[in-house]
């Protein structure tokens, strides 16, 4: 089987940032999109070149570490990664395990996408990825480097919704809320494919999506809203 | 003196409106922050360890490999060598590292070993039940006469499964410590005042130390009243290790331990005269809901026959324990009693239509509202048209019809509210309650701003903290009476305040002063109307202050509502699958504060109640004990095109608003599985007798019709 290769950021490429270290940092960091210089690479090469005496011995890992930064060889302890997420950059240091729906509610704290079935059935985690809505649960946080990632928190905010977020307020497309984002996010999808989507399409686009307080009947009126339609139920 | 009334029909401002829920704009851009949401400095994440097996002895464990592990803070064994384990899926140890990876690695070091003792959990065999336990018998009048002389008679077996909660936002929560003595936890909770209470018991600290908060929760349905043996677990480990910790259930673990209702079987005979009354009935019923077996479901169900018995047999299983589920026991008496009655009505010849509306005076004091509420059903339904006999239909894909009745109490629970009145115009609710989702902080900020006579804009709501007015958990439907109620009163009890300040800076009496329209009036019209943020001033720098509760004086809320509902479906032959054309929701439920949020109770209602009736079921395997399907992909719930269309009508109005307040949450949620299964009997003309309507079941029950 060809190995994954793993779209990455060039380092240099990247606007100004810190890998964060800790659990506190890294919240802060995602919070300020403050960066800081270092890469691990960077790190080890300044640590050579201060060092003439070890540069021999530290050669050796130079080279492990240049090795890792190849396509597919990452891991598996962690490892920096940055992401592109609502316009906005930020880093972290995770294994390659790491779910982007983990990287993104555990360690960036964007917790608009909810975790759920966390095995790619109910849609509560559904994001973005250059436009494409996938379930944040079953994709790697290490793949979507590279990637424009859009979480319900970039599609619009309180004071400025997009209008499917004003139409699910008006519909009433939404109880406890917490399939909200996900369905939010797969209906701004949705529009975006389909901007005059027929019920059959709503119901096909939407079909990944599960709630349990029973708001179907909202969403239905809201995708029409948003689509420019009357109501159809509710 | 305030006179606590609702106000009358003409002056009402919000109330009855189709108002938005004011917090739809957090939730709408993934703002809202649920207890699973919240992330701590430092803290530190929880993982248990579960018990593969339904029913066993621990006799060993070894967290050594947990322990050593780095990152891995904290082991804690919840249930020690010894315990004995009664369902599959129980949490015997929680680790608790620096990342969500790190303890789940350390949970799968722990060893865990146990003794295997024999195990049940198919209760539908009762005969093989190792502990059955007779739990009613009653009877009426002469049942076994009347049935001998009865014109018509029925019988049948019905069978509704187990199904889970299955929220969306697991159980768990956040704790923290702020010092030795005081917590803070937040919590997924229908509960944040009943939380706190057993968590200060439970861990040695007072009550009034444990700081609940839960400002938007992601489903509970019954299932989230306690603190759960894993919120006091998520609390030690936070004192213990002096990091708040976050403690979330996983989905296995969220559908196999964290909610159940029980099962019902049931076999059932009927009896009714030449003119197609009911004049005798006979249950006998068995179900589970976990170890602790299962109470009956109240048969004959709305309806009360002179002669009739019942008798139930509640059956102890290794399955994980029932939780209150969305109106406890009444979907699966709904099924029951519905599907016998209609099984009757076919044997009598007669439209189940006619036959419930001919029987209805057996129903009580909600008879009159039945018969309105049928023949509004029937008249969005086209029921008169396009009802045919049972099994009319031909073809591969056929129709029917099928109705039910429901009930339920809904009144208001005890509830504490403190309003405070601003001199910038701001008016402030605190009250401890939490809303659900159901749309509790839009129903207090809209009788606040009713009451004040000001926009929704003039208020705030602060709530879902357990240090503000205590108010009763959110379930059995008794919220929305108990909030509410206090709130008027409170506001009520404000408004007189403020009167009482603000009257004599303005050179008159309080009876004077009345507040509408965003204005100050004086009825003696000595003054011009003032717009209430310029009458405001005349407060001062210290707020009025007035609190309210609920129950209180005057009658406020009510209890006992009807609702009927209808369904049009369709049957494949061929493959069994049933699905939904229509469903018809006609619901009272007295004053009716917010229409929009009503209305989205009803259709929500209408869609858990097709879920439940076509694809959810937790099922067991026999030999393993284990739950087969704990995830989501096996434990079905309806998609946006499984649902068909829904035509919602609320009953309001004279004989209805003034009655005042009463719960919505239950009542529409009992009748939709037994409309389903009555009208994919009409639409194949064989029973349809069990919920889940599988493809499997009811292609079994075809080709049983049929042979």
């Amino acid at each position: 089987m060809a190995q994954t290769r793993y779209p990455k950021t060039p380092r240099e490429e990247q606007p100004e940032a810190s890998p964060a270290t800790s659990p506190d940092e890294r919240i802060d960091s995602a919070e300020t999109g403050a960066r800081g210089p270092f890469s691990r690479r960077q790190f080890l090469r300044g640590s050579a070149a201060a060092g003439a005496a070890s540069a021999g011995l530290l050669s050796g890992i130079l080279d492990d570490a240049e090795a890792q930064d190849e396509p597919g060889v990452a891991g598996p302890g962690a490892v920096d990664m940055a992401f592109k997420i609502n316009g906005k950059a930020y880093v972290a240091t995770l294994e390659p395990r790491v779910t982007l729906l983990d990287a993104l509610r555990n360690h960036l704290d964007l917790t608009g996408a909810k975790k759920v079935c966390d095995r790619g059935t109910c849609g509560a985690c559904t994001v973005l990825l250059n436009g494409d809505p996938v379930y944040a649960c079953s994709v790697l946080a290490i793949e979507a480097q590279g990637s424009e990632v859009t979480t319900v928190e970039g599609i619009g905010s309180p004071a400025n919704m997009h209008p499917i977020q004003q139409a699910f307020v008006d519909h009433d497309a939404q109880q406890c809320g917490f399939c909200t984002p996900g369905f939010v996010v797969a209906s701004a999808a949705l529009l975006n494919r389909h901007p005059n989507p027929d019920q059959d399409t709503v119901h096909r686009e939407l079909g990944g999506n599960l709630c349990r307080c029973g708001t179907y009947a909202g969403i239905r009126a809201a995708v029409a809203q948003a689509a420019g339609g009357g109501t159809t139920n509710g | 003196m305030a006179e606590y009334v609702w106000p009358a029909a003409g002056d009402r401002l919000h109330i009855g409106k189709h108002i938005s829920r004011l917090d739809g704009p957090v939730k709408a851009t993934g703002r809202a922050k649920y207890a699973y949401d919240v992330n701590r400095r430092g803290m530190l994440w929880a993982i248990m360890v579960q018990s593969p097996h339904a029913h066993a002895r621990i006799t060993a464990i070894d967290t050594s490999a947990a322990e050593a592990m780095d990152g891995v803070v904290k082991v804690h064994i919840i249930q020690d060598v010894g315990t004995e384990i009664q369902w599959a899926h129980d949490e015997i140890v929680a680790v608790a590292a620096t990342s969500e990876e790190v303890a789940r690695d350390g949970a799968a070091a722990v060893k865990i070993e146990y003794e295997v003792l024999p195990h049940f959990v198919n209760e539908r065999a009762v005969d093989e039940a190792p502990d059955a336990q007779p739990a009613q018998e009653e009877t009426t009048g002469d049942p076994a006469a009347a049935m001998a002389a009865a014109a018509t008679k029925s019988s049948g077996s019905y069978h509704v499964a187990q199904i889970a909660h299955c929220s969306l936002e697991s159980h768990g929560q956040v704790a923290e410590w702020q010092d030795e003595e005081t917590v803070t936890l937040w919590a997924s909770t229908q509960a944040i005042s009943g939380v706190a209470s057993q968590l200060g018991e439970q861990i040695g600290i007072p009550a009034s130390n444990v700081h609940v908060e839960t400002q938007y929760m992601g489903g509970g349905f019954g299932s989230k009243f306690s603190v759960d043996r894993w919120g006091v677990v998520c609390a030690q480990i936070a004192r213990d290790t002096g990091r708040p910790v976050k403690l979330m259930l996983d989905r296995d673990q969220e559908v196999s331990v964290a909610g159940a209702r029980p099962s019902t079987h049931a076999e059932v005979s009927t009896g009714a005269d030449a003119d197609g009354n009911v004049v005798a009935w006979d249950s006998k019923s068995w179900g589970s809901g976990g170890p602790a077996g299962a109470n009956s479901p109240p048969l004959p169900y709305v309806f009360a026959f002179d002669n009739q018995t019942h008798m139930h047999t509640s059956v102890p299983t290794n399955t994980g324990p029932a939780r209150a589920w969305r109106a406890p026991r009444h979907p699966q008496a709904c099924l029951v009693t519905m599907r016998a009655l209609e099984d009757l009505a076919h044997a009598a010849g007669m439209d189940p239509l006619d036959f419930f509306l001919r029987n209805i005076e057996k129903t009580g004091e909600r008879a009159s509202t039945y018969v309105e509420e049928l023949e509004k059903g029937a008249e969005l339904m086209g029921w008169r048209d396009r009802w045919r006999p049972r099994g009319s239909g031909t073809g591969t894909v056929r129709s029917g019809l099928g109705l039910a009745l429901h009930t339920w109490g809904g009144r208001g629970h005890r509830s504490n509210c403190e309003v405070l009145a601003y001199r910038d115009g701001l008016v402030e609710a605190r009250i401890g309650s939490q809303d659900l989702g159901t749309g509790t902080r839009t129903i207090i900020a809209l009788v606040l701003a009713e009451t004040f006579g000001v926009g929704l804009e003039q208020v705030k709501v602060t709530m879902g903290r357990s240090v503000l007015p205590a108010s009763g958990a959110s379930g059995g439907s008794t919220t929305v009476g108990g909030v509410s109620g206090a709130t008027r009163r409170a506001a009520l009890n404000a408004v007189d305040a403020v009167f009482e300040r603000i009257a004599p800076r303005l050179g008159t009496e309080m009876a004077n002063l009345e507040l509408r329209n965003g204005e100050l009036h004086f009825k003696d019209g000595s003054m011009a109307a003032m717009p209430w943020r310029q009458a405001a001033t005349l407060i001062g720098v210290n707020p009025v202050s007035a609190t309210g509760a609920n129950p209180g004086p005057g009658q406020l809320n009510d209890s006992g509502v009807g609702g009927i509902q209808m369904a049009d479906v369709s049957v494949d032959m061929e493959t069994g699958v049933v699905s939904i054309n229509r469903m018809v929701a006609v619901q009272d439920c007295g004053l009716i504060l917010d229409m929009k949020l009503a209305e989205s109770q009803v259709y929500g209602s209408l869609i858990m109640g097709v879920t439940y009736a076509l694809t959810e079921e937790r099922v067991f395997d026999p030999h393993t004990g284990q739950m087969l399907n704990p995830d989501m992909e096996f434990y079905k719930l309806a998609g946006i095109e499984d649902v068909g269309e829904m035509i919602v009508h609320m009953m309001t109005g004279p004989g209805y608003d003034e009655r005042g307040v009463i719960g919505l949450g239950e009542p529409p949620v009992i009748a939709p599985g037994a409309a389903i299964a009555n009208a994919a009997t009409n639409a194949t003309g064989v029973p349809i007798n069990e919920m889940p309507m599988t493809p499997e079941r009811v292609l079994a029950a075809i080709n049983g019709g049929m042979a």
